[in-house]
């Protein structure tokens, strides 16, 4: 049995004249120690699929329907109680921005100490012991002194180790990241995620890295999720969307890597943007974008099916996969 | 085809373009801006047209006779039928004269918030534009400034004056005094405000590129940089009005504001309260009312307006 | 720490400087003193021999050296009325304003903090509704009004409770005459002190709201959500704290308006303190009484908005002060 999995996860946002929909019939499963990679433009539902998985949507949002099974039982119907003996506890989030996650006015050692207290029947000085141990597990040098520290006395990439740190208090099932490395220094970020596919290999925990970058994808997870406009359009093993990647917005986003560019050209940028929720064509929301688009792209929401090694949500996939050009843009 | 509809009746006049914004939306949405934007205007225009609406002129002494005064308003028995809310101390009518009053209270509100945003504004851009021990010099006096209460600064300085010139001649200029305490005492406000839209707005390209063009500071701060900050300035002004009502009444309660030969709405509220004892409760709970409720609606028109335009307002 | 206490300290003697010499000014300025000495029958060359003698013809400095020394040894005149100490004077007075301070900042505290932060968890409840609807409201009503109102219908309608003085007090030490020990006190003092409180109230419960709910939207209460940790737990522990570093700088603000605003209640309650004897004073061109009001009033701004930037330096741990003192 998979540890996570969601059916038809709508989420909606009601604004103040109209209700729109940021997620639309999601579903994807995790197996036990899995690392899944959530990859997308700013605004595809990356984030928001992240939250719900918690059931921590705030107003306007809510989880319209579907399904989050999480060890058999479902999130979405979960009472306050049960709610919280989840979060933090079975499944933890490390948050975008570590500058601003930690409680300014709380020391470290307070804000690691009540998690534990929360779940466990602990004492303060046993509570305070797990944390040391944990602090060292992400390298925190003199731990002992972090503790009686404010967030603000800290570097930001201390600050995201600490974070680390309290997702794994508990040895949850499930860590989830968003975008854990984005508000860091460049030079810290390679050593934050090195770090997270370390603990998450030697505790054998789940990961789902929400993430636009798909170099970092692709050292971190083992399978991924193309996200756009709240859909999944692509899904499968990391390798093969890497390697071989079906959708036309897929490709595009590989194209665009600086790695894929010879020196000296430009960078191949899909045209336009990614619509609003608001504004989300008919049909494919790709297609006022995509060069492949046909009439039946601009009328039918295409389903998901499996293509070869992947799930693909394109009607002309396969037309697509004979076209020549496809073959130039990957040479 | 005449000329008529070639100039297309399509192009929206300023008031109509205000009336389809979002601001225009949300006010028609919401009944209570609404109702309070009617009252307010109500009393403003009842107010500013005084000497045509008020059956009596409460500034003219051959027109009071003391004989009439605490005549209860028309609803309670005892009452005259030519004074409809009834007669105050000196037997004015209090229908006219509160008329006058609002109009003097709304009078001095305005003026002494246009003086504070004028202070407010021209320290705040040179502060912000200038920057460094200038800057930094006049936000500590903004500091100070606003440390000590509005009130506090009006009251001591309202009492000193009034002591040094005797009470004939500072009732004669009392307008203009409290227009000038209030005015000078609430700059900061708007300082700080103005700042630190300045700040965020000199690191922007555009400022650069006028700068770059050769327009002198002057021109960039009042062009370029002031229109960004019209939002927050509108709605601290709308809660500045009300307080400067507040203020004024405050004043004109304890005797160093307006005398009651010329009475604003706080110095007749000041006039009945001795009367209160006595059953005349009317002479104080009117004008009590009307001020209430003008304030009332200019705060609520200021609680819509900051939730329309949310600006990032300097908080202390 | 030390660097920061002093630069306090400093601005606080600064600003108490610039404030004696507007005292000083008004002093020089406001009512002659011979006359009040001496009347007006009295010869020119007598008049200017006595000048000399009090040292009116002295230079400004030398005049303003001599009212500065003699302020800070706690000699700021002779009421002219009292012809008592004017310091004595207001130090008498001093304690009914204050108990009244204190009774105003109980309500305010005891009321504004529960009804913010519920107002600011439950936003759309019918009760935080009443309450925003009421703070607004509360925030028209000028002080005087909310006082002469209470009077009339508490005191003149109902007679509930009396409507002036300050009824059976207990002296407790020096001055300090107390309402808080008798019933008939407690029954003096509870229409003035909501009456302080009315206009204060509100404010703090609209401000207290604005910066809880800020708060509740931060990354960090999120976190804490995430974290699975108690709910109750996010509000007090997690929330009010951030809620109320903002809220005490304003408070600090507004205890100056509220010595203000005791002026106002006091009139209307003819309750004996500071405020009414001032008022008194500005009648009677009682220039010392009222100079050393100003200075009495000034020093107590001062030293409130010291003790509240200290206290705000304590309490945030974000704030450096070892660094701030640079």
């Amino acid at each position: 049995m998979s540890l996570l999995s969601v059916r038809d996860l709508t989420v909606k946002f009601a604004m103040r004249d109209q209700t729109v929909t940021a997620l639309n019939g999601i579903s994807f499963d995790l197996a036990k120690g899995e690392r899944l990679g959530i990859v997308g433009e700013s605004g595809a539902g990356k984030s928001i699929t992240g939250f719900s998985l918690m059931n921590l949507l705030s107003r306007p949002g809510y989880i319209d329907s579907g399904k989050i099974l999480f060890e058999g039982e479902d999130v979405v119907q979960m009472n306050d109680k049960r709610l919280r003996n989840l979060r933090g506890n079975r499944m933890a989030m490390i948050f975008q921005d570590p500058m601003v996650t930690l409680n300014p006015v709380l020391t470290i050692g307070q804000q690691m100490i009540e998690t534990l207290m929360a779940h466990r029947k602990l004492s303060r000085e046993e509570a305070r012991q797990i944390a040391i141990v944990k602090l060292r597990e992400v390298y925190i040098p003199s731990p002992e002194e972090r503790l009686e520290q404010y967030p603000h006395e800290l570097s930001g990439g201390m600050r995201q180790r600490i974070i680390i740190a309290i997702a794994l208090l508990l040895d949850p099932q499930l860590i989830i990241a968003d975008e854990p490395t984005t508000a860091l220094d460049v030079t810290i970020q390679a050593d934050i995620m090195e770090l997270m596919l370390e603990l998450c290999q030697s505790n054998q925990v789940g990961l789902i890295l929400i993430t636009h970058d798909l170099g970092v994808v692709s050292q971190m997870t083992e399978r991924t999720l193309v996200m756009y406009a709240g859909r999944i359009i692509e899904a499968g093993r990391t390798r093969e969307i890497i390697n071989d990647p079906q959708h036309p917005y897929t490709q595009g986003l590989i194209n665009a890597l600086p790695q894929q560019t010879v020196p000296g050209q430009r960078l191949k940028q899909i045209p336009g943007n990614m619509p609003g929720l608001a504004s989300i064509p008919a049909g494919c929301a790709f297609n006022p974008r995509c060069k492949y688009a046909t009439d039946l792209c601009r009328s039918r929401v295409p389903e998901i099916v499996q293509y070869g090694e992947v799930a693909v949500a394109c009607h002309e996939v396969q037309r697509l996969h004979s076209d020549e050009d496809r073959q130039e843009a990957r040479a | 085809m005449s000329t008529e509809t070639l100039n297309p009746k399509s192009e929206p006049s300023r008031w109509s373009k205000i009336w389809n914004s979002n601001m225009g939306y949300s006010f028609r949405r919401n009944p209570v801006a609404v109702l309070s934007m009617i009252v307010f205007l109500l009393i403003a225009l009842a107010s500013f047209l005084a000497p045509v609406i008020a059956p009596y002129d409460p500034y003219d002494p051959a027109q009071i006779d003391i004989m009439n005064s605490e005549y209860p308003p028309a609803w309670v028995s005892g009452s005259l039928p030519e004074f409809v809310l009834g007669t105050d101390d000196q037997g004015r009518d209090l229908w006219s004269t509160i008329l006058y009053g609002t109009r003097l209270s709304l009078l001095i509100g305005i003026c002494a918030v246009a003086l504070q945003a004028f202070l407010g504004i021209s320290i705040g851009l040179i502060a912000g534009y200038v920057g460094g021990r200038l800057d930094s010099l006049l936000m500590r006096l903004a500091d100070i400034q606003l440390s000590f209460s509005t009130l506090m600064v009006a009251i001591i300085f309202l009492a000193v004056t009034q002591a040094m010139f005797g009470t004939d001649t500072f009732n004669k200029y009392a307008v203009v005094f409290l227009i000038a305490v209030i005015g000078v005492a609430e700059w900061p406000q708007y300082a700080r405000t103005v700042r630190a839209t300045v700040l965020a707005e000199k690191k922007k390209e555009y400022v650069d590129s006028a700068r770059v063009l050769g327009f002198g500071p002057m021109r960039i701060m009042v062009r370029h940089i002031l229109p960004n900050s019209l939002s927050p300035i509108f709605v601290i002004s709308t809660v500045q009005v009300a307080n400067a009502i507040i203020s004024e009444a405050s004043l004109s309660f304890l005797g160093l504001g307006m005398p009651p030969s010329q009475p604003s709405l706080g110095s007749l509220i000041s006039s009945g309260f001795d009367y209160i004892f006595s059953g005349s409760w009317w002479i104080t709970a009117i004008p009590g009312v009307v001020l209430v409720v003008l304030v009332l609606v200019i705060n609520l028109l200021g609680d819509w307006m900051r939730d329309v335009l949310n600006p990032k307002l300097y908080k202390g | 720490m030390f660097a920061y206490l002093a630069k306090r300290v400093i601005q606080a003697i600064a600003v108490m400087f610039v404030i004696s010499l507007i005292a000083f000014a008004i002093q020089g300025n406001l009512g002659d003193p011979l006359r009040e000495l001496v009347g007006q029958s009295v010869s020119e060359e007598v008049r200017q021999q006595l000048r000399d003698e009090m040292g009116l013809n002295d230079s400004f400095v030398t005049q303003y050296l001599r009212f500065a020394g003699n302020a800070l040894q706690g000699d700021l005149g002779t009421s002219y009325f009292f012809k008592e100490p004017a310091l004595d004077v207001i130090l008498k007075k001093l304690p009914a304003t204050l108990e009244l301070v204190f009774g105003a900042t109980l309500i305010i505290v005891g009321f504004s903090v529960p009804l913010g932060i519920y107002t600011a968890i439950k936003p759309d409840s019918i009760l935080s509704r009443i309450i925003m609807g009421l703070s607004i409201v509360g925030i028209s009503i000028p002080v005087f009004l909310t006082a002469i109102l209470m009077i009339f219908v508490f005191s003149v309608e109902y007679g509930w409770f009396p409507s002036y003085g300050r009824g059976d007090t207990v002296h407790v030490w020096g001055y300090w005459e107390t309402n808080f020990a008798t019933a008939d006190g407690w029954m003096h003092i509870i229409l003035p002190s909501i009456a302080l409180a009315s206009i204060m109230l509100p404010l703090f419960v609209r401000l207290i709201r604005a910066e809880m709910m800020e708060v509740l939207q931060s990354e960090y209460v999120k976190y804490a959500k995430a974290k699975g940790i108690n709910p109750w737990r996010i509000y007090f522990v997690h929330a009010l704290k951030n809620t109320l570093l903002p809220v005490i700088t304003v408070g600090g603000v507004q205890i100056g308006t509220m010595v203000a605003y005791t002026i106002l209640t006091e009139t209307v309650f003819q309750w004996p303190g500071m405020g009414f004897m001032f008022l008194e004073a500005v009648n009677r061109v009682d220039t010392p009484l009222i100079v050393a009001y100003l200075i009495v009033v000034g020093f107590i701004f001062v030293v409130t908005n010291t003790i509240v930037d200290l206290i705000y330096g304590l309490v945030n741990p974000t704030v450096n002060i070892a660094r701030m003192g640079a």
